[in-house]
């Protein structure tokens, strides 16, 4: 039978504030346990949470950037359940109004825009984290609550995904906003981004959903489509047996590449969710809205399209330009002084990437600033240096980090176009070569290409070649 | 008169005069306790070491001619649901035995800034859930006017200690009337302030849109000055409010004849002791004498105020008090199979009955498909119970009505009988659901010798109105002087 699939994500992602979000901890990732906390995120008697402005205003620029109603009278509510890493053992969430409702994004599958709505967008606080000894039979496990109350966004998506694809570039897409809004860091490996999938099956133009299932334990955006591409499999032979799929909660197994029942349906957990009474309901008005508003940058999808339209790039260029803000911040820093999109789209593209990978760089941490690039291309094209120099005085830029001026000084690299010296060195190279003028004057034009290349050879590579060409045709008498 | 008999004001005056040393103070202060407390049972903590040592500290400043606090030597006693650094805090509840705080609350803050002296951390209901005192896991309670009585609660412990003198004043907290009940059974002054006046930051939380620290003394003045102390906007507290905090002492002896005081029917009803009854009528006349109008209102909703209260107060608490489970603090339960054990374990042992069946009967009202008809609806009636004094205050200056139903009542009699219990803080309870200050003044005596209070609610933020209100009282009478009477011999000074 043919099956339509439907698909939902649910995104948490942390945002990146130096505090957390009910106290003055710091929310700097991969410290010694429990040396980021204070009574208020150990949930210790008597305390109260104070909200973090900053967190909250983070939240509202994403609830506006996805489109959406922007609740002017926001509150939190008490979302209940025991667990260790819970400190109060509720988390402070949003459940009755939450931030921003009723938004969508936009996403490209295959050059075609879909349009992806986006149930809920709202504010909570991050738990700690369980660690469990790994000595066989240990009787305890230990809590880090170092990552408990950092400031968590969650971004509910309907349930409007159809196939993997468009699941992908769902998850590209909204990682690259909230990376261009600069509101997380996003890292998948550090937990700072993570994903649950929602998944079902219904018949080809039915109208009805199917019984939803849930998959948890998403590590990374690999899992997510792997996960999601067995439990596609996993309902069609459910449903092909003519049997119902059970409404399910399932962890995937990163490993073993499947997943498993957590828990039914019928197991759900009750929140008993009610209002925080500790908390002041947050009235956003017209003119915070505005400040929130202005500080929103062009997104990803609207860049590329300028970056084809107006500086004429390729699709592809446009496309791994915007695929990081740091780079395409760079390229634009780079073609606002000095109009050359192409030549500094190659050099990022071709030659930074490369030295990113290469060096396990970090890419917000670039090894060269905006004006050294600028100066090399400035460099090339007056000819001082040819563009195999170039290239080796890139390398020593994103090595030393010194400026290209610098290195082709020291390193006298400069370009040699005084004729007197390249004709001294073509005396040379004739004298010592009769064979290759010979076999030139009989009509072998790679003799020539032959000769040029020992007089390059000879001068280190940094003849003008033009001149050498010149001078050599000259000398050889054409 | 003997020394510790003094009103704070008084002690304070006689220190700053270098009548007497703050040290004298405390030292007769403990040979006091150590001679009733066995009686009373007031107190859980002690803190003669520190107390001494701060008295010293201060006797010091004295000397020195450096400038000291309002509250310069005067011995204060703490209700153990506020959080005093390296100082026990148990709640009166087994799961809190041996919990010592990381952090001073921000009333003890203010208490220290001021250089009152912390002698101890007084008994109370577990987790400020009830009023008689009789819920805390440690010790009874005694009332100091019949020792066969409950002081009232759930801040018994600071109204025992105030009203035998063990204490020369207190904090308390006050959900649904634990100040202001025990203060009118103990025959002392409660103050339950504006909810938002003073910082929660450090209150160990029980329904926390309820909540107020409050104050226990033995007259107006006293109230006046603790609460000019501890009021005002804390950054730690998002409820605190911000409105500025005036001089309560400042003008309170301003005449109050033009004054209408609004007498709700309501509260005049069936279940009312006819001793309560004829105390506050009397008090009334004597508010007559001196100008004031009497108007008869109405609070149409006060019959739905105790439901209302028992939703919303245990639903938060129920979420409140999750937090105790064993795994970072406090007591944790042995013999535990898993983590699921563990907390069952450790909750089972740790809390107290009348603390399970509140967080049970809270659970309920949250649970989905409840939520609406409970919580919800609650939230609902108890924005009519503020709309009914909203409505009251466009006609009167304050109300007046009994505090409790009843005088003190005997140990063990209601103990058995949750819901009657519950009916002690008929008077009470709307005060806080409204959010509105309210204070509770001696007004009399019941035939058995036991003292009966009087409240006096006003509208937000109207703390000083109500003090000027009590004190036009208790220039007039002499209940507040009033001081029981114990069969066993009385301390040197």
């Amino acid at each position: 039978m043919e099956y339509e699939v439907v698909i939902g994500l649910e995104t948490h992602a942390e945002l990146s504030t130096i505090t957390k979000l009910f106290c003055g901890c710091s929310t700097k990732f991969g410290s010694e346990p429990n040396t980021q906390i204070c009574p208020v995120c150990l949930g210790m008697p008597g305390v109260l949470p104070v909200m973090n402005r900053k967190a909250f205003e983070y939240a509202l620029k994403i609830a506006i950037t996805l489109n959406c109603d922007i609740n002017r009278f926001t509150n939190f509510d008490r979302k209940s359940y025991y667990y260790p890493d819970l400190p109060k053992n509720y988390q402070i969430s949003q459940n009755y109004s939450n931030l921003g409702i009723n938004g969508y994004m936009n996403i490209e599958v295959n050059n075609t825009i879909k349009k992806i709505h986006i149930h809920n967008v709202h504010l909570e606080e991050e738990a700690g984290k369980l660690i469990h000894p790994e000595e066989i039979g240990a009787d305890y496990s230990l809590v880090d609550f170092n990552r408990a109350g950092v400031p968590l966004l969650e971004i509910v998506s309907c349930p409007d995904m159809r196939n993997i694809d468009e699941v992908e570039s769902y998850m590209q897409t909204l990682r690259k906003i909230l990376l261009y809004t600069g509101v997380s860091d996003c890292k998948m490996q550090e937990g700072s981004l993570r994903f649950e999938a929602s998944i079902s099956l219904r018949q080809k133009g039915s109208e009805k959903l199917g019984n939803r299932v849930e998959i948890k334990n998403l590590n990374s955006m690999k899992s997510v489509l792997r996960a999601v591409e067995y439990e596609i499999k996993r309902q069609s032979i459910v449903l092909d047996k003519g049997e119902t799929v059970a409404r399910e909660t399932r962890l995937w197994d990163e490993v073993a590449e499947r997943s498993e029942r957590m828990r039914s349906k019928e197991e759900a957990q009750d929140y008993r969710y009610f209002p925080e009474p500790d908390l002041l309901p947050v009235f956003i008005d017209e003119k915070w809205l505005n400040i929130i508003r202005d500080t929103i940058p062009e997104l990803p999808l609207a860049r590329k399209q300028r970056f084809m339209e107006t500086l004429k790039l390729s699709e592809y260029d446009a496309c791994v330009l915007t695929e990081e803000k740091v780079l395409a911040d760079f390229f634009e820093k780079c073609v606002n002084v000095l109009n050359r999109p192409k030549a500094f789209c190659n050099w990022i593209i071709n030659d930074l990437l490369r030295e990113v990978k290469d060096r396990k760089l970090d890419i917000h941490n670039l090894p060269i600033q905006p004006k050294q690039l600028i100066s090399l291309v400035e460099i090339v094209e007056k000819g001082t240096i040819s563009s195999t120099i170039a290239k080796e005085v890139f390398s020593e830029m994103v090595q030393t980090g010194k400026d290209p001026q610098t290195i082709i000084e020291e390193k006298k690299l400069a370009q040699i176009s005084d004729e007197s010296l390249i004709e001294a060195v073509i005396e040379k190279i004739i004298t010592s070569n009769p064979e290759a003028i010979e076999d030139y004057k009989k009509g072998k034009k790679n003799a020539l290409a032959f000769l040029i290349g020992q007089v390059m050879k000879e001068m280190k590579g940094k003849a003008n070649p033009k001149i050498v060409n010149k001078l050599l045709k000259d000398k050889v008498g054409i | 008169m003997r020394l510790i008999k003094s009103t704070a004001i008084q002690i304070k005056d006689k220190i700053v005069s270098g009548e007497i040393q703050a040290k004298d103070v405390v030292r007769s202060l403990f040979e006091w306790i150590r001679e009733t407390e066995p009686n009373v049972q007031a107190y859980i903590t002690l803190n003669e070491e520190e107390a001494l040592k701060k008295a010293a500290e201060i006797d010091k400043k004295i000397e020195n001619n450096e400038q000291i606090g309002l509250l310069a030597g005067v011995p204060l006693a703490i209700k153990d649901n506020i959080c005093t650094k390296n100082l026990y805090t148990t709640c009166a509840s087994k799961i809190l035995k041996d919990f010592i705080p990381l952090y001073d609350a921000f009333v003890i803050d203010r208490l220290k800034e001021e250089d009152a002296i912390i002698i101890g951390k007084t008994n109370l209901d577990e987790f400020a859930m009830g009023s008689s005192t009789e819920n805390s896991s440690y010790k009874i309670t005694c009332n100091p006017w019949n020792f066969d009585c409950v002081p009232g609660g759930s801040s018994g412990g600071s109204a025992a200690a105030v009203a035998s003198d063990l204490a020369v004043m207190a904090l308390g907290s006050d959900t649904g009337g634990s100040v202001r009940q025990p203060a009118a059974l103990c025959g002392i002054v409660g103050v339950k302030p504006t909810y938002g006046r003073v910082s929660r930051y450090g209150l160990v939380a029980f329904g926390s849109s309820l909540d107020q620290i409050g104050t226990l003394t033995k007259d107006v003045k006293d109230a006046a000055l603790l609460l000019k102390v501890i009021s005002g906007n804390d950054l730690y507290d998002t409820t605190s409010a911000r409105e500025p905090v005036p001089d309560y002492i400042d003008g309170i002896d301003s005449s109050i004849s033009d004054l209408r005081i609004g007498i709700p029917r309501e509260y005049f009803a069936e279940g009312l002791n006819c001793d309560v009854l004829k105390a506050v009528k009397d008090a009334l006349k004597v508010y007559e004498r001196l100008g004031a109008k009497i108007i008869d209102i109405s609070l149409p909703h006060t019959e739905y105020a105790v439901a209302v209260y028992y939703i919303i107060a245990n639903a938060e608490a129920s979420s409140n008090l999750a937090r105790y489970d064993g795994v970072r603090y406090g007591f944790r339960a042995s013999n535990a199979n898993g983590v699921i054990s563990m907390y069952c374990r450790t909750r089972s042992e740790g809390f107290g009955n009348e603390v399970k069946r509140r967080i049970m009967l809270g659970n309920y009202a949250l649970s989905a498909g409840y939520y609406d008809a409970y919580y919800l609806k609650a939230s609902k009636v108890r924005n009519l119970i503020k709309s009914d004094f909203d409505t009251a205050f466009k006609k009167v200056d304050c109300i007046i009505c009994p505090t409790s139903p009843i005088p003190a009542f005997k140990i063990g009699e209601r103990a058995n009988n949750p819901l009657e219990m519950y009916l002690s803080d008929i008077y009470t309870i709307p005060a806080n659901l409204a959010g509105i200050p309210g204070i509770s003044i001696p007004c009399g005596f019941s035939k058995e010798v036991l003292p009966i209070g009087m409240q006096i609610l006003g509208q937000h933020f109207e703390e000083k109105k109500l003090l000027q209100i009590a004190y036009a009282f208790e220039r007039e009478t002499d209940f507040h002087l009033k001081k029981p009477v114990f069969k066993v011999s009385s301390a040197k000074i």
